[in-house]
């Protein structure tokens, strides 16, 4: 049975199909998991363990890059 | 050596060696392509970076890395725009976790106009980076006292800065950089306020390690040639310290000899 999630992921407040995981989303983003970094809550979610790290609604998510910078 | 620099004149940061003592940003530049021409033309071993939000409207934009390639290049994430420890401080554990790298710069910096170091937000970063095992390159006040308290704390790097970010005014404050450098035994950098390539030279003249700057090249004219002129500013920065200047005296002292003249 599917169920929203309603996310503010980047500061935006988004709503996907649950259940979805970290590297579900970026997969529904098209984004590399190998580029980027994932902040659940103010707490790094590491790499290995996006596939389990199911998302609640009121999640607050920051996905980062590296871009120029002095 | 005859004029060339030593072969291992190296320099070492948190066990890293280094052969270039010049560390550019990659911020500022027209776009990637000139990003990764000039960071070439440099020289430099290490860029700094920023960590920012995924565009998510445009995740295949072009990244950072396909110009400047991290396994070429130590990336140095920053934390640009932090203005308290614990932006700076949760910036870096993505960065960490983005690229693998615990050696960061950290910068807490006040308001503007000067976005002057904030001492007291830096000293709570560099306490629980450093507790957390980061290896801290940090931008301080040119305050031989917070500069030798960062030390003391066991930041890898010191490295105040020669006038305010972007400024280009170059290094207004020599005789201070110059003390604090006697007082520093981790590697000593100057950070911000470089203009052009004399800044440079000067800087390493008065014996900085290395020297960190990125506006002085991406807002050149020509970055590209800037590069060029700030790789070779280091290089004869760092060879007139290593040969010792001749002392500074206020009276003339002729250069040829007194003897001999025609009557």
């Amino acid at each position: 049975m599917q169920t929203a999630v309603t996310l503010t992921l980047n500061g935006e407040i988004r709503a996907y199909d649950g259940p979805i995981s970290v590297a579900g989303l970026l997969s529904v983003l098209g984004l590399e998991t190998r580029k980027v970094a994932v902040e659940r809550n103010e707490e790094i979610v590491p790499r290995s363990h996006y596939a389990e790290t199911w998302l609640e609604t009121g999640d607050a998510l920051e996905i980062v890059h590296f871009i120029g910078g002095g | 050596m005859d004029g060339a620099l030593p072969g291992d004149d190296s320099w070492t940061v948190a066990g890293r060696r280094f052969h270039s003592r010049l560390i550019v940003g990659t911020g500022r530049y027209k776009d990637l392509e000139e990003t990764g021409a000039a960071i070439a033309a440099s020289g430099a071993e290490i860029v700094t970076v920023a960590v920012r939000r995924v565009n998510l409207s445009d995740p295949k934009a072009p990244m950072l890395q396909d110009y400047v390639d991290p396994k070429k290049y130590t990336y140095l994430p920053n934390t640009a725009g932090c203005h308290t420890a614990n932006e700076a401080v949760r910036t870096l554990r993505l960065a960490r976790e983005a690229g693998g790298w615990n050696l960061v710069k950290l910068e807490v910096l006040g308001p503007p106009p000067t976005l002057y170091p904030d001492m007291p937000g830096t000293f709570e970063a560099a306490e629980a980076l450093i507790k957390d095992g980061f290896e801290v390159m940090v931008y301080t006040a040119d305050d031989p006292v917070a500069c030798k308290r960062l030390e003391e704390m066991g930041c890898v790097a010191v490295m105040p800065l020669g006038a305010p970010i972007g400024s280009g005014l170059g290094l207004q404050n020599a005789a201070m950089i110059w003390t604090i450098r006697e007082q520093t035994k981790v590697p000593f950098l100057v950070d911000a306020g470089v203009g052009t390539a004399s800044d440079a030279a000067i800087a390493m003249e008065l014996g900085c390690d290395a020297v960190l700057l990125n506006s002085a090249i991406a807002h050149a004219k020509d970055p590209i040639k800037m590069a060029r002129a700030m790789k070779l500013a280091i290089e004869a920065g760092r060879l007139a310290y290593l040969a010792g200047r001749m002392p500074r005296r206020l009276g003339a002292d002729p250069s040829s000899p007194l003897t001999g003249l025609i009557r």
